[in-house]
Parts: structure tokens; C-alpha cells; sequence
């Protein structure tokens, strides 16, 4: 970034470059505004994990007392995981189109697209599988307050689910612009909902193995 | 065609229309002073209620007026009952903290001085940027709302530790909605500073212009950039932590509430909670909030200090490193909160050490700055006299964290008015003086006029002799034995020292009453004030190579291109004793002829 730009604090021998105040091309400002949401993805992804650590550790300290019980996990939670994993392929496989097509290329984005939507789909399966974990524990009469398990498992899956729906809401927004004729979109921004998607399933992951472990 | 390339690379468009231009403004400059504007609020409502609260514990019997209008239940006739004592002291304690310590050196300065200081036109994201003034202002809204609700703010302090602050109504007066609104207004803030803190990180990282490697960014974006870092680890512990009372409060978990509790004569209906969870949680945001509190505050004094000395300091690298070292080590003393909780004294001894650890670095900015500041030829103006009373009051309140660092002594003085002098000093106003500091230097860039001098330097003279007499006498109390958070000490074992009690109230209605003449000095010469010049302090940072105030984009449709360490002074340059960082003027040091 600065090799043209000689180091000035003691540089009473190193001659300077012509100074000059020059007007940024367009292209360099989209250069940065890539680098950003990039930086911004990962910053993000880090603060969730954060968010996730505190909510594992107070799990651990809760599991230390007295009422600590067990919880059978419903078994659509292992076809949802699946679902969730295969999503993560199918929005890789999108990019990938995309990226070894990146002309205005018809066939890269009518590839792209199909993928998109069928991770979209993916998400939305996986949301509503989440969603009839929740009805079979509530069938068997274990709320949220029933106990530290349960409260630890609804407020694990919600949050995650709530996180994997920002995601969806991302997603169809990038199947409209993909979808859409004569559009032009960053490229930044295909790259960085994949890494938060493929985040929500590592995340999810996690959660699975912590609640199938301590709850 | 040159042109429409030009208005593609900036961030956002002009903005247009007084709803974009002064209220959802993208302007990390407008944003800036919201941030401000919210603080400088938060903090007369806070001073304010330590006047009241102040007055009460001195004067039990006290009639203050207009107050029962506030509270008929909490003030009868104006007389404060020891519960509504408690609710002031809570809203004082969370307005200071959150929307002052928080919003005004590390939101405020960061917002409108980062991007200008590293050559960029705006935030990384100036929506997020204006989604998270406003996610903040909705906080504080949600926190006054206390004030109004028929059962008044919550009595819990700003800690609100658990099992009281989960159980509701059977906890006190203002347990039920005004602690509610309180995790409400926390979770909210906490939402906001995470955006802000991810979007400084971001704009640090990715929007340096030409040249402006890391280590020639000025001090004060390194404070805010470090700060950053620690907000974001924070808050996103508190977070989950609010959630988690909330869901007690409201949904029938028991997170934090243990079994067979029973509180005014009602068992509790939950069941195996651990009160301990909320405290660790709690303190592993609370400790690095100190450092938010106060990180800033360093940076912006040091970047003032080395203006007014005309020389850098004696290491910039080590004040980056030992900042930085402030951050790491943050997170790992949370524990020294937690003393007396019970907790194992082997976890008391490992939290102790990382504790003491930290004043190493506190210790080598302190020595940096007094080395520097030894025979140098310091321009005195109140933004260096608040930077030196800054450096003072760090040391006089930082030294006490020496001996309640070690468990065995902390034994004696925890919740006692040791701590809270000591917190008020290093953490309250010793970051306030950062906050000042920054204001009378920072005034001329952002109004585009110049404060009072006289004005500051009374300000100045009245605060920092004020500060003194007010918290001096806190640390004596504490080893009296004085404990915290107690409403009035006329009838028992401290009625001797009532006395004490009286000289502090007076001296903080005096010093308060100083704060009203910088407010009147800040209104004032925003619209009277004489205009001010580019660089009316011939510093070297970006911040002043823009015209004064800075137009919408910051540098037009230029981008500004770095070719020197930030503080070139003491060198010889076309303009005097300084090198602007943006200058293409080769750098001669002054006593290298």
C-alpha cells in the first residue's frame, strides 16, 4: 500500500517520490468497499461467537447445580443438520458458478441463481425443521421454563434460528438481484453471506454437539 | 466522464433535506455530535441526581423542590425515601456509565475524528453508523421511561446483581417495571455499541488512505481502534447476559435465581439458578468497560499533550503496546470484582494477578507521559490543562487499585467509599477529563469557532480543584469503615463524620455549578465564538488539513496521501516547528542541523 511512499522518519537521506494529490479513480473506492464488508463479515462472525461462548459458559455453570436433568434431543434436529450442511454445498456450489463465470455471462448467472434458490429453499426446510423440534418437545409438555435444560435448548435453537433468518432474508435479496436482468452486483457481497451461511452451520454444529453432550 | 467517477467513489451522496442532514444523517460527523448532544444530556441528568442524592445523605430532611413531581412516592413533599435514594443512584450510576463513559470519548470524538485522522471520507458502513445512534438514543429513551412508569427506576445500582434484579416487584420498589426497562435499555445499548464497535473496526482496517500505514495513525484513532476491539468483545457478553435476565423476569427460567428463595415473605417460584453466573457475566462486560471508559480518554490526551509540547512523546510505539496490553490483560480480572462472592480463594489469588499486572502498562503510559512532559516547553491552554489534569487524576485514583487489587485488603474495603472514590476518579473523571480535553481542542474543527479561554481555564481550575475535594475525602471514609449505597449516615456509627459527608456535598454543588459555565462557554461560541482557522493549533494530524468545520466528504474529491509519522513537531518545516502528516515536505529534526 505505501512502497511508493518512503518512510519519512529518518529519512534525511532517502529522496521522496513527486508529491502529488490525485483524484481516486471509482474502481479504487470499489476495491475498498469490497475489503470492507469482507473485514465486516468476519468481525461480525466473531462478535456472534463471543455472544455464543457467553451463553456456553453460563450453561456450564448452571449444569453444576442442583436441578440439572436431561433432555432428549428430537431426532429432526439430525435431519435438519443435514439439511443445514447440504445448504452450505449448494450456496458454495452458487459461488463457485459465479466465480468461474464472472462475465455478464448468461450461463454463470442462470446456474447461480438455480443454486441460490435451492439454498434458499434449504434454509427455509431448515427454519421450519427447527421450528417442529420446538412443537414435539411442546407435545410432550416441555416449555421453556420446564427446566434449565429445556430453557438452555429453546434459547440455543431460537437465537441460532433467528441468526440463520437474517441469513434467508440476505439470501432471497441476492436471488433477486441474480434474477433480475441488466443488474450489477457486488461480488463482495455473494462472497461474505457465504461465509456468514457457512458460519450458521458451524455454529450450528456446535450446538448441536453441546446440547446433545450437556443437556 | 472524470467527474461521474469521482461522485461514484464517495461513500454516500451529499445529503439533502434536514431530516438526512441533521437527524438520519450518514455523516459520521453529524453522528459524532449526536453522540455528544446524547451524552452531554446523560451526563447533567447524572449530575443532577448526584447533586440530589448528595444533598439527601448530608441533609436526610431536605425538602428539594420540584422533586416530588418527579415522584410523589418516591418524594413525598420532596423528601427523598431511603428506596427512591436507591432508584437516583441507579439511574446515576447507568446513565454515567453507558451514555456518558461509553457514548462521549469512544462514540462521540471516535465517530467524527477516526475517519478524518486515517484520510477517509466516512465510517465503512454509514448506515449501520446512523442505525447504531439511533439503536442508542432508543435505549436511553427505554432508561428514562423509569423516570415516568408510577413505579419509579429500579433500586438495584448499575450492576442490578441477580437474584434481586431477576425476581421482580417482591424485590422493591421499581423491581418490576423499572428493572424491566432497565435490561431492556441494556440489551438495546448493547445492540448499538456492537454495530458502532464492528464499524470502527472495519473503517480502521480497510479505509486508510495512501500512506497511512498502522503505525502512523495518530494515538487517539489507536485508543479508539483498541477500544473497539475490547467494546466488542464486551458487549457481546452483556448482551446475552440481559437476555438471560430478561427470560427470568418475564418467561420463568431461572438462570440466576436459585431455589426455595424467599424474598418479602414470598417464596420465589423458581428453582437452582446461580446468582454467581449473572456477576460473572456482568463483570466480564464490566471490567473492559472501564477500559472503554478510559482508553479513548488516553489516546485524546496524548495526542493533545504531544501538540502542546511540540515534540512526540518519548515512545508512541510503547503507549500503542501498553494500550494494547490495557486491553488484553481486560479480560482476564473480572474476578477482582467478585472477592468477596465466595468464590475459591486460589480463583481470588489467579484474578489478583493479572489485576497488579495491569498497572505495568498504566504505569508506562504514566512514565511516558511524565518523561515527556520533563523540560518540555508546554503551551498551556485548557485543552493541555485538562490533559495534565487527566494525567493527574490517573494516577491519584489509579494508585488506590493498587491495594484493592489484593484480596486480603479488599476484604476490608470492598463496597465501601474507598472503591467509589476511587472508581469516580480513574474510571468517571479521569475520562471526563479526556472528554474535555478533547472538546476545547477539538471545538474549533467541529464548529468551525473557537471556545472561551478564560472561560476553560476557570472551568478548568474549579473542576479539577473540585474533583479533589470530592473524592479525596471518599477514599478516608472507606477506610472509616463507610459503606456504599447507603441513603444517610446521621444516626449511626459515621454520624461523627458527617462532617466529612458535608465538605464533599459542598464541594460538588460548587464543582457541578462549574460545569454549567462550560456549557455555557460550548452554546456560546458555537454561535458567538470567534471563527476559527484551519489548524489554529498547528498540529499535524489529517483532522486539520480540512477546512474548519469539514465540508460533507471531508476532503473533497481529494484523497489525501501520508507521508509522515503523525507528530512531526520539532522539525523544521515551511510552516514553523511542524510537518503536516499529508506534507510532502521533506522532515529535517530541528536539533539535526
Amino acid at each position: 500500500m505505501s512502497s511508493t511512499i518512503a518512510s519519512t522518519v529518518n529519512s534525511q537521506a532517502t529522496a521522496l517520490p513527486t508529491p502529488q494529490r490525485v483524484a481516486a479513480p471509482a474502481a479504487l473506492a470499489y476495491g475498498r468497499k469490497e475489503r470492507v464488508s469482507t473485514s465486516g463479515i468476519w468481525v461480525g462472525v466473531f462478535a456472534i461467537t463471543m455472544s455464543f461462548a457467553a451463553f456456553s459458559s453460563a450453561l456450564f455453570v448452571r449444569e453444576g447445580t442442583s436441578d440439572w436433568g436431561h433432555l432428549t434431543l428430537p431426532s429432526v434436529l439430525y435431519v435438519n443438520t443435514l439439511v443445514l450442511l447440504v445448504s452450505s454445498l449448494t450456496l458454495e456450489s452458487a459461488r463457485r458458478a459465479l466465480a468461474a463465470d464472472p462475465s455478464e455471462n448468461l450461463e454463470g448467472t442462470r446456474k447461480a441463481s438455480a443454486w441460490v434458490l435451492i439454498t434458499l429453499l434449504l434454509g427455509l426446510a431448515f427454519c421450519a425443521g427447527q421450528f417442529h423440534a420446538w412443537q414435539e418437545l411442546r407435545a410432550e409438555g416441555i416449555y421453556l421454563a420446564t427446566n434449565p435444560n429445556s430453557s438452555f435448548f429453546y434459547l440455543l435453537t431460537f437465537l441460532h434460528a433467528l441468526h440463520v433468518f437474517v441469513g434467508i432474508l440476505v439470501l432471497v435479496y441476492l436471488a433477486g438481484r441474480l434474477m433480475a436482468s441488466h443488474t450489477t452486483f457486488r461480488r463482495s457481497l455473494f462472497d461474505n453471506t457465504a461465509v456468514y451461511w457457512h458460519f450458521m452451520g458451524v455454529l450450528w454444529v456446535y450446538l448441536l454437539l453441546l446440547c446433545r453432550m450437556k443437556l | 466522464m472524470a467527474e461521474g467517477s469521482v461522485e461514484q467513489a464517495h461513500v454516500h451522496a451529499p445529503p439533502e433535506g434536514f431530516l438526512r442532514k441533521y437527524v438520519f444523517s450518514l455523516d459520521h460527523k453529524v453522528i459524532g455530535k449526536q453522540y455528544y448532544a446524547l451524552g452531554l444530556v446523560a451526563v447533567f441528568t447524572g449530575m443532577i441526581l448526584s447533586w440530589v442524592m448528595r444533598i439527601h445523605l448530608v441533609w436526610p430532611a431536605a425538602k428539594i423542590p420540584g422533586l416530588e413531581l418527579l415522584s410523589k412516592v418516591g418524594a413525598p413533599g420532596g423528601v427523598i425515601t431511603p428506596e427512591y435514594y436507591l432508584s437516583l443512584m441507579t439511574m446515576h450510576g447507568t446513565l454515567m456509565v453507558f451514555f456518558v463513559l461509553t457514548n462521549a470519548p469512544f462514540a462521540a470524538f471516535g465517530n467524527y475524528f477516526l475517519p478524518i485522522q486515517i484520510g477517509a471520507e466516512d465510517m465503512a458502513f454509514p448506515r449501520f453508523n446512523m442505525m447504531s445512534f439511533w439503536v442508542t438514543f432508543v435505549a436511553w429513551v427505554v432508561l428514562m421511561l423509569a423516570f415516568i412508569i408510577p413505579d419509579g427506576p429500579p433500586i438495584s445500582g448499575w450492576t442490578s446483581y441477580a437474584p434481586l434484579s431477576a425476581v421482580g416487584k417482591d424485590a422493591g420498589p421499581g423491581m418490576q417495571w423499572g428493572m424491566s426497562l432497565w435490561g431492556l435499555s441494556i440489551a438495546i445499548f448493547c445492540i448499538g455499541s456492537l454495530l458502532g464497535a464492528l464499524n470502527f473496526i472495519a473503517t480502521t482496517l480497510d479505509l486508510r488512505a495512501k500512506g497511512m500505514t498502522l503505525m502512523r495513525m495518530p494515538l487517539c484513532t489507536w485508543a479508539w481502534f483498541i477500544t473497539s476491539c475490547i467494546a466488542l468483545l464486551a458487549f457481546a457478553v452483556l448482551l446475552p447476559a440481559c437476555i438471560l435476565l430478561v427470560l427470568d423476569r418475564h418467561a420463568g427460567t431461572s438462570f440466576f435465581v436459585p431455589g426455595g428463595l424467599v424474598i418479602s415473605d414470598r417464596l420465589q417460584p423458581h428453582s437452582g439458578g446461580s446468582p454467581l453466573l449473572w456477576q460473572h457475566l456482568f463483570w466480564f462486560f464490566g471490567h473492559p468497560e472501564v477500559y472503554i471508559a478510559i482508553l479513548p480518554s488516553m489516546g485524546i490526551v496524548s495526542h493533545i499533550l504531544i501538540n502542546s509540547m511540540r515534540k512526540p512523546l518519548l515512545s508512541s510505539k510503547v503507549v500503542i503496546y501498553s494500550m494494547m496490553s490495557i486491553g488484553f490483560l481486560s479480560y482476564m480480572v473480572w474476578g477482582h470484582h467478585m472477592f468477596l462472592s465466595g468464590m475459591n480463594p486460589m480463583s481470588a489469588l489467579a484474578f489478583s494477578f493479572p489485576t497488579l499486572t495491569i498497572t505495568i502498562p498504566a504505569t508506562v503510559l504514566t512514565l511516558i507521559w511524565l518523561g515527556s512532559l520533563y523540560g518540555a516547553n508546554i503551551q498551556i491552554n485548557s485543552a493541555s490543562l485538562f490533559a495534565l489534569g487527566f494525567i493527574s487524576m490517573f494516577v491519584a485514583g489509579g494508585v488506590s487499585g493498587f491495594f484493592l487489587a489484593q484480596p486480603s485488603i479488599d476484604i476490608y474495603l470492598h463496597a465501601t467509599y474507598f472503591v467509589v472514590g476511587h472508581f469516580h476518579m480513574v474510571m468517571g473523571v479521569a475520562s471526563l477529563f479526556g472528554v474535555f480535553a478533547g472538546t476545547y481542542f477539538w471545538f474549533p474543527k467541529m464548529a468551525g469557532r473557537m471556545m472561551s479561554e478564560p472561560l476553560g481555564k476557570l472551568h478548568f481550575w474549579i473542576t479539577f480543584i473540585g474533583t479533589y475535594c470530592i473524592f479525596m475525602p471518599f477514599h478516608y471514609l472507606g477506610l472509616i469503615g463507610n459503606v456504599r449505597r447507603y441513603q444517610s449516615f446521621v444516626d449511626d456509627f459515621m454520624a461523627p463524620y458527617i462532617g466529612w459527608h458535608k465538605f464533599i456535598t459542598i464541594a460538588a454543588l460548587i464543582t457541578g455549578a462549574a460545569q454549567f459555565i462550560f456549557l455555557y462557554n460550548l452554546i456560546h461560541s458555537r454561535f458567538k465564538g470567534k471563527p476559527a482557522p484551519e489548524n489554529p493549533w498547528n498540529a499535524t494530524s489529517l483532522e486539520w488539513s480540512i477546512p474548519s468545520p469539514p465540508p460533507w466528504n471531508n476532503f473533497g474529491d481529494k484523497h489525501p496521501i501520508v507521508y509522515h509519522d503523525p507528530y512531526q513537531y520539532g522539525v523544521k518545516g515551511s510552516k514553523g516547528d511542524f510537518v503536516m502528516q499529508d506534507s510532502p515536505e521533506q522532515v529535517v529534526p530541528a536539533s539535526g542541523d
